[in-house]
């Protein structure tokens, strides 16, 4: 019994649904046998790692699903013994560095090291030369969160070896990737699938799975799912997930307007109530109580970062006096900043509040 | 017997000739010698002239990057000594390998201080061989200020057998003591015309099909900004993407064929789609949507960009062309926009969330126009 997102994980090119053209061209690449390293990004839920998987597959065949963790110790700089987890196959490996924080880059150059000097044999393919691969493919999670360090080790390490190992990083932004690497790689860019790309796939799945709505019409349902699409932002991963929610709930979806049944997350409908007593009661006694509601959150292990996002586009979704808004997104990109720089977040959240008060006052 | 040595000699090429296949573009049309060098003349002039008097100084080469630093000192050590030699009279370090303070103490010393090897006499006919060895520190603008401070004595001290060649981009990282004992070499961007020159030479070797040559190889030039290295990789990238494109889809289809193929012409947009360049169509919305003024336009623009996966910091460059470059605004708003720019570059370079910052920009852009 695994989650729809496993379930339905498409796991060949050919059953990937949108994005054709992306498809196409992995597919490409993955017959002609050989590829430059990869570097791709894209919002999250917009497929990438699936991609890579059916990509892998094409290349390799079924066999890199065959997944293994080994436990590979470091030794830092400063001689401590680090342990760090591996998920690997016979093909390829993969490693979130960030798990290591700062020292991402003993295990990238050590690791790479270590795979790049041997070179791949291939014996099941031996016999037919277009399959032959002399590589090992080193997928690296999270590359947006490398130090600077480390990707300054990939460097000189990307060109050396790479008749050895081909790397597939995935991130989601690249503006935090150093220019040096993305000169070095192949960009492939994932966008998000748009809310009829969603909701034919949730359509499919609710076949698949004899989900039971309320009414037979076709366009009701239709209409529902287009609305999980769109709560969900255009995640594919969230809506999945969110709708497995609501059918595990209701033994039929009930789709009248009144009652649409869609999982918002508790924690967002905090801070949307929130951002109403923030608009509405502006003095220090909210100010009070939205302090211990964000210590509530934090302790919830809700990131200050999404808190600060959520809290903002909620506040400035009931504006429309321009220069609120943009005083408001002024205020959350500066306490943003405060928010990755400083180190305690409660203090920053409580200024985005406090300020925001004042500018919705002046105005 | 022989077939047999025949036959392995041939294996032994074919393996050559794949690994070939698979080394990048950048490595295999490396400059092998110092007339290769493209547009860096007086770097180059003053180096064969230390060539011919056989007495090199010791060397800071500093600038862009994909310049040819790197390619020049390769270029000047291999003719320098030849390859048999070369393993033994370089040392080579960068980035990843490991440079603390030390590595600089141990391996960079012991290195420095062990007597030259004696050539043989081969070499010493045909290379120069002059009697020190070469450490060349790549990238040298990420070590950290001990390291460097530690390198000080080391360079002195063995000056007779050994010369430093230090490879960074900004030379500001450098500490002084270290720049004042270098020569400096300063590598400037590569104009055009050679840069031109090298891809149409590498397009020609590699039987690339371009779609309107000159176009495209220009539209390369433009986004890799004069970096040479960057234009390559696109160009090995795209060619790539294209071949596989147009290869047969059946699965009996030879790798050997696939290089005969002359495989669908490379064209202006896929280059733009491999550089991540934002394609102009969708700037040219942001920018009337930017104009329009309408918070609730901006926000829904700035939501689609962000879905589509588009990099904030992308944005943000094609934005500052589009304004900065735009003659109806007077210098008052250039001024404004440019420090928002430059507000929200630092931010996102302090690993802030795109989505806030770019909606920020656009909206700031918007009321100071």
């Amino acid at each position: 019994m695994s989650l729809w997102v496993d379930k339905y994980r498409p796991k060949t090119l050919d059953q990937l649904s949108f994005h054709d053209s992306i498809s196409q061209n992995l597919r490409a690449l993955a017959r002609s046998g050989d590829f430059p390293h990869l570097l791709i990004y894209g919002p999250s839920g917009a497929g990438k790692k699936t991609r890579i998987y059916a990509t892998l597959n094409e290349i390799f065949g079924s066999q890199v699903e065959k997944l293994k963790i080994d436990v590979k110790t470091f030794v830092t700089s400063s001689n401590r013994k680090m342990e760090f987890n591996v998920l690997s196959s016979a093909y390829h490996l993969e490693i979130t560095p960030s798990d290591m924080g700062n020292n991402d880059r003993v295990v990238i150059s050590d690791l790479l090291k270590d795979v790049a000097s041997t070179e791949q044999v291939d014996f099941s393919h031996q016999n037919t030369s277009k399959t032959k691969h002399r590589f090992k493919v080193v997928v690296i999670n999270e590359a947006d969160s490398l130090s600077r360090d480390a990707q300054a080790a990939l460097r000189r390490t990307m060109e050396k070896y790479s008749s050895n190992i081909r790397l597939i990083l995935v991130c989601n932004s690249i503006s935090n990737i150093i220019p040096p690497i993305k000169s070095r790689t192949l960009l492939v860019r994932i966008p998000s699938p748009s809310t009829t790309a969603i909701s034919s796939i949730l359509g499919q799945v609710a076949k698949k799975e004899g989900i039971k709505f309320s009414s037979s019409n076709e366009l009701d349902i239709q209409k529902y799912l287009v609305t999980l699409a769109d709560t969900a932002n255009r995640n594919l991963r969230k809506a999945l997930l969110s709708f497995e929610t609501v059918a595990m709930q209701n033994e039929t979806i009930q789709l009248d307007n009144k009652t649409l049944t869609i999982v918002t997350l508790d924690w967002e409908e905090i801070i949307k109530n929130m951002s109403n007593t923030i608009r509405i009661n502006r003095n220090v006694a909210t100010l009070a109580s939205v302090r211990v509601v964000l210590y509530e959150l934090l302790a919830h292990c809700i990131p200050p970062r999404i808190i600060l996002k959520t809290l903002m586009f909620n506040l400035i979704k009931n504006f429309k006096d321009d220069a609120v808004i943009s005083q408001l997104v002024d205020l959350g990109s500066v306490f943003d900043e405060r928010l990755s720089l400083g180190s305690k977040s409660i203090f920053h959240l409580e200024g985005f509040v406090a300020k925001s008060m004042v500018v919705i006052d002046s105005n | 017997m022989t077939s047999i040595l025949m036959q392995k000699s041939q294996k032994l090429d074919q393996y050559e000739q794949e690994r070939l296949e698979h080394t990048p573009w950048v490595e295999k049309y490396r400059p092998r010698n110092l007339d290769d060098v493209a547009s860096q003349d007086h770097a180059v002039k003053v180096l064969k002239k230390t060539m011919e008097s056989a007495n090199l100084p010791h060397m800071l080469f500093y600038g862009p990057p994909g310049t040819g630093k790197t390619s020049t000192i390769l270029a000047l050590s291999k003719q320098l000594y030849g390859p048999n030699l070369y393993k033994s009279r370089v040392l080579e370090l960068n980035a990843s390998d490991e440079r603390g303070i030390s590595i600089v103490r141990q391996k960079i010393k012991n290195f420095a201080r062990l007597t030259v090897s004696n050539p043989s006499k081969e070499d010493l006919e045909k290379y120069p061989c002059p009697p020190y060895k070469i450490i060349i520190l790549d990238e040298a603008d990420s070590m950290t200020n001990d390291a460097q401070a530690a390198l000080r004595r080391t360079i002195e001290n063995y000056s007779n057998i050994t010369r430093f060649c230090l490879i960074c981009n900004y030379v500001t990282r450098i500490i002084d003591p270290l720049a004042s004992r270098c020569s400096k070499f300063r590598f400037r961007l590569l104009n055009n015309e050679n840069a031109l020159n090298r891809l149409k030479y590498i397009a020609e070797q590699e039987h690339i099909s371009l779609d309107s040559n000159q176009l495209v190889l220009q539209e390369v030039l433009r986004i890799s900004g004069g970096d040479l290295r960057k234009a390559i990789t696109f160009l090995q990238s795209a060619t790539k993407l294209h071949k596989s494109l147009a290869a047969p889809t059946e699965e009996d289809g030879d790798i050997q064929m696939l290089d005969e193929i002359p495989g669908e012409a490379i064209t202006v947009e896929s280059i733009q789609e491999i550089a991540g360049v934002i394609p102009e169509n969708v700037i040219l919305e942001v920018v009337s949507t930017i104009k329009s003024k309408n918070s609730k336009s901006i926000i829904t623009q700035v939501n689609d960009i962000i879905s589509q996966g588009f990099s904030a910091q992308q944005v943000l460059d094609q934005l500052h062309d589009k304004f900065i470059l735009d003659d109806s605004l007077d210098s008052a708003t250039k001024n404004k926009i440019a420090k928002t720019l430059f507000l929200i570059d630092k931010r996102l370079n302090n690993g802030t969330d795109e989505h806030i910052q770019l909606l920020d920009l656009c909206l700031q852009i918007a009321k100071s126009l």
